[in-house]
């Protein structure tokens, strides 16, 4: 597959670029910030984006999806990363659709997708327990009961888990602590008795939560995937999910970048353009280097997940791994390079430094996946 | 797509039944490379056999046209033949500055008769080009040239010097740039002239490098005949023709960051000599430069890739070329420092059999040079700064 956009590719993403630039620009965020807003998103902008299908892009036609595939997912929140809009796409549409997809039963994927689709439904993945990305340390329990298991634990760094109807939780129903087997998944409503959810806010405007679990009592149909096996399915949807971080964290460097090289042809000193300066034009000239690599490992990313290919872990480390440098990188010399006006927080390029920490640290930053890429191949 | 497919196992047949098992194993020194030409010495029957039967098929050129000898292949039957030969570690049957450089731009601006003349030749790896581009006083500012010629109707007469001339020793044919019109502005008196090695007052001495190696030659020309009917298109247009020659140079150069067909995985040399420990390599500070190394490696290869699926069938990159340029030589010389490393102690070995003959040090220090020849780093980002990013100044 040639690493190239193809025509309705195209056209979604400036259908994309053309709406966020109207309804969800950076000053939107600035608004839901300043608001205190709790959920860390806009409903209203979310329904406009179900309107638009981006809701529906994985989900497979047969439960109202477009099937549009990752590439096309892909290209949406690399737009949403250049005006760093919240919303629950990442949480749902990506990580709860592909965990449905890749683990569920017909039964289950007909009872959630087709709302998923229709914006009416929100998903959240709970994984982590502890303060740093380790998706097979699970020491929250599932035990059987009855005909169904009852949980108790505590989750935390859970995106967007404030907002769930669903969460699909990670507990042990066998094995050791940091064994990948013996690891299973279940769907419960996030009001279910016994469920606290805690929501604290992290340092640009966006929601996570950290997630109790006390005696939660769910019925076997709650079975994500099959028991004890939850890891194969889990591992998928965390690489889709890194690669959809990725292609967020993308969109958000060509923006940061952008804006900067505008900057260095506008600001004068020394009665010259700043751009003028040979320090600053070849970090500029390494910087969009950086960025041009990053386009091409997304795409072939993305390209991946859609064909399912064989090296889906390796790459999604690798891409995990040099955006989360890249784009940190450039967010940085953004400010650098702004000058004075770039620390302050009334002009808008911090935010791109913020979100970036961000999106780098859930699901594991660079150094994480380094060591999982490496062992990926073999040393 | 089922035509592609097709031709997909007719190669993988092919390859299968013609590329010698020998031509499948790494490099061990650098006379495994095959550079072809009037003095070449075949290292062994296979390296023979191994180019004359791709050179039959056009192989060597793939892209080219079969009236040239090429293989006459598109883009997408050229990406599968390379994969193919990716796929089973087959050696490069030829390695060409007649491919790599004055072949695109004979192809692009040579007359009918340059091309029939030249094409073919390169293809069997008859004829090893070398490029006179350098002078001892123009380097990065290579439109500041002297070498000059006096106008004697059919022909010029030539008087100066090159330097830089890889293999300049070892050279059939020459691509030079030469001032034509000493009165022109710098850009527009210089002309790109073919003449054979063997021309009388042609000289060629080596420089020893600090990798110990010559593979480098001074060039000096002294009233040396070179035929109005071998400037490639027209005279003292030359400059343009040397730049877009350039861009295929650093495009070339820019492969040297991609892992090599026959070169091993970094990673994997690695283990061989350091060992894992619970599956991880035993030295942790080391494994995370080399990941990062070959995260690198990666980023790079599907760029060019990108790139190229961009770009019209055979078009040039552009300014692009420029960045190519920079990543593969920074790569490159990363990759030997981590050689280096990964080798410690053994890596210091000079000469004797065993190092074969300092294989591995003289690579680190030839490497060294990446980022200088073909135009350095410095200025492959001053080119991306000012004509991609359009920066003043």
């Amino acid at each position: 597959m040639a690493l190239v956009l193809n025509e309705e590719q195209r056209m979604l993403k400036e259908s994309a670029k053309d709406f966020l630039r109207q309804r969800a620009p950076v000053s939107h965020l600035r608004e839901l910030r300043d608001s205190k807003s709790m959920s860390g998103f806009s409903k209203e902008l979310w329904t406009e984006m179900a309107e638009m299908g981006w809701t529906a892009i994985l989900i497979p036609e047969q439960y109202g999806g477009l099937e549009y595939g990752y590439s096309g997912l892909g290209i949406v929140l690399e737009e949403t990363g250049r005006t760093l809009t919240p919303s629950p796409l990442l949480s749902t549409c990506l990580m709860g659709v592909t965990a449905l997809v890749k683990g569920g039963s017909a039964e289950q994927c007909g009872k959630y997708l087709p709302e998923v689709a229709s914006g009416s439904h929100l998903l959240a993945l709970a994984v982590n327990e502890s303060s740093r990305h380790a998706p097979y340390t699970v020491t929250t329990t599932a035990k059987t009961s009855d005909n169904g298991f009852r949980l108790a634990g505590r989750k935390t760094a859970v995106i967007d888990g404030h907002n769930a109807d669903t969460l699909i939780v990670s507990a042990r129903t066998r094995g050791a602590d940091n064994d990948s087997d013996g690891i299973s998944l279940f769907l419960m409503p996030a009001d279910h008795p016994g469920i606290t959810i805690e929501r604290y806010r992290v340092l640009d405007t966006h929601c996570a939560s950290h997630i109790m679990l006390d005696d939660v009592v769910i019925g076997g149909d709650a079975l994500l995937g099959e028991l004890h096996q939850g890891a194969a399915v889990l591992d998928r949807v965390l690489d889709a999910s890194v690669i959809g971080q990725s292609a967020e964290l993308l969109g958000l460097a060509q923006e940061a970048f952008e804006r900067t090289l505008e900057y260095l042809k506008e600001r004068k000193q020394f009665g010259v353009p700043i751009g003028s300066f040979q320090a600053l034009q070849h970090r500029a000239a390494v910087m969009f280097g950086e960025i041009e690599q990053c386009k091409s490992i997304v795409l072939k990313a993305l390209h991946a997940l859609d064909r399912d290919d064989g090296d889906i872990p390796e790459l999604a480390s690798l891409v995990k791994a040099k955006l989360s440098e890249t784009a940190h990188n450039v967010a940085a010399e953004a400010i650098q390079m702004h000058g004075g006006i770039g620390m302050t927080d009334e002009f808008d390029i911090g935010f791109f430094l913020k979100r970036c920490q961000i999106l780098e640290t859930f699901l594991g930053d660079r150094y994480f996946h380094l060591d999982r890429f490496a062992r990926q191949r073999g040393y | 797509m089922h035509e592609l497919k097709q031709f997909k196992s007719e190669v993988r047949a092919w390859l299968e039944a013609n590329c010698p098992e020998s031509m499948r194993q790494p490099y061990r020194s650098e006379v495994d490379v095959c550079w072809g030409g009037r003095n070449w010495k075949f290292q062994s029957d296979d390296q023979q056999a191994w180019l004359q039967r791709m050179a039959e098929k056009g192989w060597t050129a793939p892209s080219w046209p079969i009236r040239y000898g090429g293989g006459g292949l598109d883009r997408e039957h050229a990406k599968i033949l390379k994969q193919e030969l990716k796929r089973i570690d087959a050696r490069a049957p030829l390695y060409s500055f007649g491919i790599s450089m004055i072949g695109p731009a004979l192809l692009k601006y040579g007359s009918e008769e340059l091309k029939m003349q030249h094409l073919p030749p390169i293809v069997r790896g008859e004829i090893r080009w070398v490029q006179g581009y350098s002078e001892p006083n123009a380097g990065s500012d290579l439109a500041s040239l002297q070498a000059r010629a006096d106008d004697l109707g059919d022909h010029y007469i030539v008087n100066g010097s090159k330097i830089w001339t890889s293999y300049g020793d070892q050279g059939d044919w020459m691509f030079v740039l030469i001032r034509t019109d000493p009165q022109a502005p710098k850009h527009q008196g210089i002309s790109l002239i073919l003449f054979d090695m063997n021309t009388p007052g042609v000289t060629t001495r080596p420089i020893l490098l600090i990798s110990g190696k010559s593979p480098f030659t001074e060039t000096f020309f002294e009233d040396t005949r070179m035929e109005k009917n071998q400037v490639v298109g027209a005279p003292n247009q030359g400059w343009a023709i040397a730049k877009y020659l350039l861009t295929h140079e650093r495009e070339m150069i820019g492969e040297t960051g991609n892992l090599q067909s026959g070169a091993e995985l970094l990673s994997r040399v690695a283990v061989k000599k350091l060992g894992l420990d619970n599956g991880r390599l035993s030295n942790p500070v080391l494994r995370t430069d080399i990941a990062r190394f070959e995260i690198d490696e990666v980023c790079h290869q599907l760029t060019m890739e990108r790139a190229r699926d961009e770009a019209q069938a055979g078009a040039s990159l552009g300014p692009a070329a420029s960045m190519f340029k920079y990543y593969g030589t920074e790569l490159n010389k990363r990759r030997h420092e981590l050689l280096m490393t990964v080798g410690s102690h053994d890596a210091l070995v000079w000469a004797g059999t065993q190092s074969h003959d300092g294989l591995v040090p003289r690579l680190w220090l030839r490497s060294k040079g990446n980022s200088i020849e073909g135009g350095t780093s410095e200025i492959q980002l001053n080119i991306v700064a000012k004509r991609i990013l359009g920066l003043p100044g």
